[in-house]
């Protein structure tokens, strides 16, 4: 796979706020790559690099091999959806839709064609002459989508563009932007704080933080191998828990010694051990490897949420079937459910 | 063009800009403090213009007048638009529309026009008194142009203000909450000075201000149908057309400096309530 | 109370009798004798007068024109700025406003006098001495500095509602400066330049302190003349009274022309 987007070294400050601090990422052609982190840590101000609209104080930013650090806005060959959408209100749906295409001086009919062929795609058939502040916040967010697709980008950059849809139509519009995505057969770079999101769209996750890149994967590795705490706690609630790593195979935490599948730390390295929540299962209290007693429990729909205290820590752990509170419960980890993270220094 | 570049040119731009706003001012102050009479020789510091400016009878009496009309014209503005204002809401779509053209008329309308428009109408009435004088043997004062013509005017061309000031804020107002204290037990009467007055206050204090501020500096309308009497504006046109008279500069020079502390003043306080609410 | 339609009934009643009749009576004289007869003569007198009104339309279209361009980009960059800044920059650009009208135009006679500062100021590099005062030039001067605020506020008003992401969004679909410009921020801006142009031109065309002050005998304009019939040696009510109703006419039509193409909302092409 080739890279179609790379960044190097990239440099942002805001009066003197650094944003981003050295950041370097290469983004594969055809992929669904998803910046993910929590506000404020420069997954926006990457994508504006990548637009155009903020200019690095150093690095480099390559787009299919050629430098473009220096080329502005309108000389890319990627395209916006913006947050609030931004659409144009003197225009209508057409003429949002257009607006790139009439830039270009195309014929009129190859922008009709072009035009309505790109609405049916997002299902805005009939639209056409729709005012932009009549439609719904997912008409307005589809527009916004047809009207950067339209032009042909080779990058679709989307930032934070389900924000402000209420929780069902998000879900349908993720489906949809996948849909889309495989489709046009171009790059989608996505900017999100939601980590399930992430999850669900993505081919690729960068999870970000204080303006660099913590981890990139796939959502399955990003999920079940976090680099660090920061990466297991973002993604997913988990238990983080400090711990020795004895031997390979071997690792002691919360006064218990459990086998694990890591190898190649120190004798005795102090490591963070992320377990998560449903990996956690529930047995009586003699068969546990560790016990301890149900504070509350909470049912979320598919399962309980409890919170079981042991040694002074309190347990996050998902399961199908509810224990009474104040209950003594044992709790039994895999193998293959306890990942390890070197400690960072402190 | 780089952003560095686009920034410079920029400030450049908005110097040489707000030089040309400012610079004449700041020169009248300058030579408000010139000995010599002579508006580009500096020759020398001097506090004697002001001086002769706090003595001359026809400037203070003319500021005094410019007040007293000032002050009549925007409580009476103020109450009297306040209540349209109020009306006019409770109408129906179709009539706003109608009334509010009509209350754009004397803003859009060349001032000139409404000056010698109240003029004309001032004049009708004088040649009716006279009239009325002669034949039916009453016996009114002829001469209405003075101070209450002014009052008049200066109230007319206020009212539109107050309008479109307190308007807004009542489309705003919350009915609800007027309901809420008739629900407690205000009879409609309390209700709307318990609860619907201090809502419009900060509106209705600045259509005050506003007429106060339009009726002091009008010089057109006034110039109209004033007669014979004379404004501080009338007076300041009379002293230009003299030309030379570096009392004016002086004038100039405190009028400037009063306003800046009034606006300081409002913005300070302003933001002060700004900064409770949040 | 707040129901009550009948607190409007003092206000519609003073506005009828002191803002409509008053302008009945100017068509009345217009169109009448000294004597009350009626007659077109004032109407068709006002041919003599052609220069003048072409004089006043064209020094104010100049005046607005200049206004208009003069502002734009202050409008512009005011509306980019950080909210705490603009409301700074909000105020240096009404307070001269807050000075009278007269003294204003009073200190650029002053400025622009044969032996005026400009001149004495270009004299030291050996240039001029130029004859400003009692000019079109000077008249046209007056009026932008007079009323150049009334233009950028208006400007400011509409552009700071123009998010910044529709800007960046029409340079991400290919817009450079100049097609951001024409297909994005003039037509936004249009509500308040055309609240601009009537603020600056009605104005300016019906001035005659500025004419008066800055320009001379020579550059009479159509408020001079109106002021003459009223309270100058012309002493002619129905001349003047046909003078200001024409005058009237003209500034409506304007309005009604700024106001349509403002109100358009910019639409184009086929769709």
């Amino acid at each position: 796979m080739n890279e179609i987007v790379s960044l190097k070294n990239i440099v942002v400050d805001f009066d003197g706020e650094p944003v981003l601090t050295g950041l370097s990422l290469d983004i594969h052609d055809k992929e669904f790559v998803t910046f993910l982190g929590p506000s404020g840590c420069g997954k926006t101000t990457t994508l504006r690099v990548i637009g155009g609209f903020v200019q690095p104080k150093s690095g480099n930013v390559f787009f299919n091999g050629k430098d473009i650090t220096a080329l502005p806005p309108y000389k890319r060959q990627v395209n916006t959806v913006f947050q609030k959408y931004a659409l144009f209100p003197h225009l209508n749906v057409f003429e949002n839709v257009a607006f790139g295409l009439r830039l270009q001086k195309l014929p009129e009919k190859e922008i009709r064609s072009r035009v309505l062929e790109m609405l049916e795609v997002v299902g805005l058939k009939g639209f056409e002459r729709r005012h932009t502040d009549r439609l719904s916040g997912g008409q307005q967010q589809r527009v916004a989508i047809a009207r950067g697709l339209v032009n042909h980008p080779k990058v679709l950059l989307l930032d934070e563009p389900l924000g402000a849809l209420d929780l069902k139509l998000r879900k349908e519009m993720q489906l949809e932007l996948k849909r889309l995505q495989q489709a046009m057969d171009i790059t989608f770079i996505y900017v999100t704080h939601d980590q399930e999101e992430a999850l669900t769209m993505s081919d690729t996750v960068v999870v970000m933080n204080d303006g660099d890149i913590q981890q990139i994967g796939s959502p399955e590795d990003i999920y079940n191998e976090p680099k660090n705490a920061f990466v297991a706690d973002f993604i997913g609630e988990s238990n983080i828990l400090d711990g020795i790593m004895l031997k390979d195979f071997q690792v002691e935490f919360a006064g218990s010694q459990f086998t694990c599948v890591d190898k190649g730390f120190e004798r005795n390295q102090p490591v963070q051990v992320v377990v998560r929540p449903e990996d956690v299962q529930v047995v009586p209290a003699i068969q546990g490897q560790l016990t301890g007693i149900v504070k509350d429990v909470i049912f979320k729909g598919v399962h309980f949420e409890m919170h079981v205290e042991q040694a002074g820590y309190e347990w996050i752990i998902h399961s199908t079937q509810a224990s009474a509170p104040g209950e003594l419960i044992g709790m039994r980890i895999g193998p293959d459910e306890i990942h390890i993270m070197a400690r960072m220094e402190e | 063009m780089k952003q560095s570049h686009l920034r410079a040119l920029q400030r450049v731009y908005l110097v040489l800009l707000f030089s040309f706003m400012y610079v004449p001012i700041a020169v009248m102050a300058v030579f408000s403090f010139n000995e010599s009479k002579s508006r580009t020789i500096f020759t020398g510091f001097t506090f004697k213009w002001y001086q002769s400016l706090f003595h001359n009878e026809m400037i203070l009496s003319a500021l005094g007048l410019s007040l007293v009309v000032a002050l009549i014209a925007a409580v009476v503005a103020t109450v009297v638009g306040t209540a349209a204002a109020i009306g006019i809401n409770a109408m129906g779509k179709r009539s706003q529309a109608v009334i509010n053209n009509i209350s754009y008329m004397p803003v859009v309308n060349p001032e000139i026009i409404t000056g010698v428009s109240l003029m004309l109408l001032f004049v009708v009435v004088k040649d009716g008194i006279a009239w009325a004088n002669q034949n039916l043997g009453w016996a009114l004062p002829e001469n209405v142009f003075g101070l209450p013509t002014l009052l008049v005017a200066h109230i007319s061309f206020c009212l539109p203000y107050v309008i479109f000031n307190v308007s807004p804020k009542l489309r705003q107002l919350d009915v609800r909450v007027y309901e809420a204290a008739l629900d407690l037990g205000c009879n409609p009467k309390q209700a709307f000075f318990k609860v619907v007055l201090p809502e419009l206050a900060p509106a209705i204090l600045s259509a005050f201000l506003i007429c106060l501020t339009y009726s002091i500096d009008d010089f057109l309308i006034s110039y109209f149908t004033s007669g014979t009497t004379q404004t501080l504006p009338i007076v300041i046109y009379s002293m230009t057309r003299k030309k030379v008279s570096p009392e004016i500069n002086a004038l100039s020079t405190v009028m400037f400096l009063v306003i800046l502390a009034i606006i300081l003043v409002y913005n300070y306080l302003d933001g002060r309530r700004e900064r409770r609410k949040a | 109370m707040l129901k009550n339609k009948s607190l409007a009934f003092p206000y519609l009643v003073w506005m009828t009798v002191f803002i409509a009749v008053p302008l009945l009576i100017v068509v009345y004289f217009a169109f009448t004798t000294r004597s009350g007869a009626f007659t077109l003569e004032n109407i068709t007198a006002l041919d003599d007068y052609t220069t003048v009104f072409v004089r006043s339309l064209l020094l104010a279209a100049i005046a607005t024109v200049i206004c208009l361009v003069l502002a734009f980009p202050v409008g512009y960059w005011l509306s980019r700025l950080p909210v705490s800044s603009q409301r700074m920059m909000q105020m240096l650009v009404i307070l001269p406003m807050w000075m009278n009208f007269l003294l204003r135009t009073y200190a650029w006679m002053s400025l622009l006098e044969n032996n005026g500062l400009i001149n004495r100021f270009l004299g030291l590099f050996g240039i001029g001495p130029f004859e400003m005062i009692n000019t079109q030039g000077a008249v046209v001067l007056g009026m932008v500095y007079n009323y150049l605020p009334y233009m950028i506020l208006p400007l400011y008003t509409a552009m700071v509602k123009i998010d910044g992401s529709i800007i960046e969004a029409a340079q991400d679909l290919g817009a450079d400066i100049f097609r951001v410009l024409g297909r994005v921020l003039i037509p936004l801006a249009m509500p308040g330049i055309a609240t601009g142009i009537t603020m600056v031109f009605v104005p300016s065309v019906s001035t005659f302190i500025i004419s008066r002050m800055l320009g001379g005998g020579d550059t009479m304009l159509v408020g001079d003349l109106i002021e003459l019939q009223f309270l100058g040696n012309s002493y002619n009510y129905n001349l003047g009274s046909a003078m200001s109703l024409v005058l009237m006419v003209i500034v409506l039509l304007c309005m009604s022309l700024t106001n349509t193409s403002g109100n358009k909302d910019g639409v184009e092409g086929v769709m």
